[in-house]
């Protein structure tokens, strides 16, 4: 099956879900989940357990990028699914079923840091005053490849240590955008923002992480900070 | 061009989306000013870093116990109409 951003109420090879037959007399080509909402909202239990599968790790990922907690990922990517599923028929096919699960995940997240901080608000406009980041300060060059310099979980260290560092609602940005590589307008979809916040957000987020990496990655070893 | 110019035109330019006429411009800004061509190569290789190690990855074993929790939590809810028991239709008292 093709992508297609399409909608069509008919699945080529599937039933309705009133099980009525239906002859389509131009086959029309669909992203190949919305085959399987479809088939989820009938009634096929394998088509929704399909699903989990395919999103699952991304879902996780992502919770986990924002919360910074692993336990908080478990639950969220538990309840994501249950919410899906209990909200399969709002899902029109307008965007992309991924897309809307990830805006599910965001919040849920972002309702968990929110009541991890109980006096403190946390959502994707918290962070959005401070310019911090939008400046590069250092300018030092980075070593040929140095993150060979090393080992894998001190490189994941590093990392996990880095992006920990960022406010969430920048994190949030950087994970969708380039971690998960989901384009600039479905980040937007996702989190609820304008095309033009994103890529303000984004440049701030990618400056930001820089200059934290770059602590670790420079030539000259010296710690800037 | 100078150095804010460029800054502000960065993301467009990471995700090739920047305007024909304006790519000149960034690029002769690139070719004149060090301190941004470190910044590009050092934001790209963050990115890059970032993509190329998946930090958080969800092993086999917690996956299949998610997906059983999030399955039997749909078929407690009632809401899952599930194919095998579907011919119990109109039980009624």
């Amino acid at each position: 099956m093709k992508i297609m951003a399409a909608q069509t109420p008919f699945i080529a090879g599937m039933p309705l879900p009133s099980g009525e037959e239906h002859i389509s007399t131009e086959s029309v080509e669909i992203h190949p989940d919305v085959a399987l909402v479809e088939r989820a909202k009938a009634g096929d239990t394998a088509a929704f357990e399909q699903l989990i599968r395919q999103y699952e790790r991304q879902i996780f990922r992502t919770a986990n990028h924002i919360t910074q907690n692993r336990e908080d990922a478990e639950d969220i990517t538990q309840d994501v699914f249950f919410k899906a599923f209990q909200k399969l028929d709002q899902f029109q096919g307008n965007s992309k079923f991924s897309t809307w699960l990830v805006r599910i995940a965001v919040n849920e997240s972002l309702m968990r840091l929110r009541k991890r901080k109980t006096s403190k608000t946390v959502s994707m406009d918290q962070d959005v005053e401070t310019d911090e980041g939008s400046i590069p300060r250092d300018f030092a060059e980075w070593r040929p490849n140095p993150e060979q310099n090393y080992s894998q979980s001190e490189l994941a260290e590093i990392l996990r240590k880095t992006i920990a560092g960022l406010p969430p609602g920048f994190r949030t940005v950087f994970t969708l955008r380039d971690i998960e590589s989901l384009s600039t307008e479905e980040t937007a979809e996702a989190l609820g923002l304008s095309v033009p916040a994103v890529k303000s957000r984004l440049l701030r987020a990618r400056l930001q992480l820089r200059e934290r990496l770059s602590r670790y990655f420079r030539q000259n070893k010296e710690v800037s900070k | 061009m100078n150095c804010t110019d460029f800054l502000a035109k960065l993301t467009d330019y990471f995700d090739g989306h920047i305007d024909p006429s304006l790519l000149a411009e960034v690029k002769e800004h690139l070719g004149s000013c060090h301190h941004c061509e470190v910044v590009v190569d050092t934001t790209r290789k963050t990115i890059d870093v970032y993509r190329g190690n998946q930090t958080y990855e969800l092993p086999e074993e917690l996956s299949n116990r998610l997906r059983a929790a999030v399955m039997e939590r749909c078929k407690m809810s009632g809401k899952m109409p599930n194919v095998e028991v579907r011919p119990a239709k109109s039980v009624k008292a």
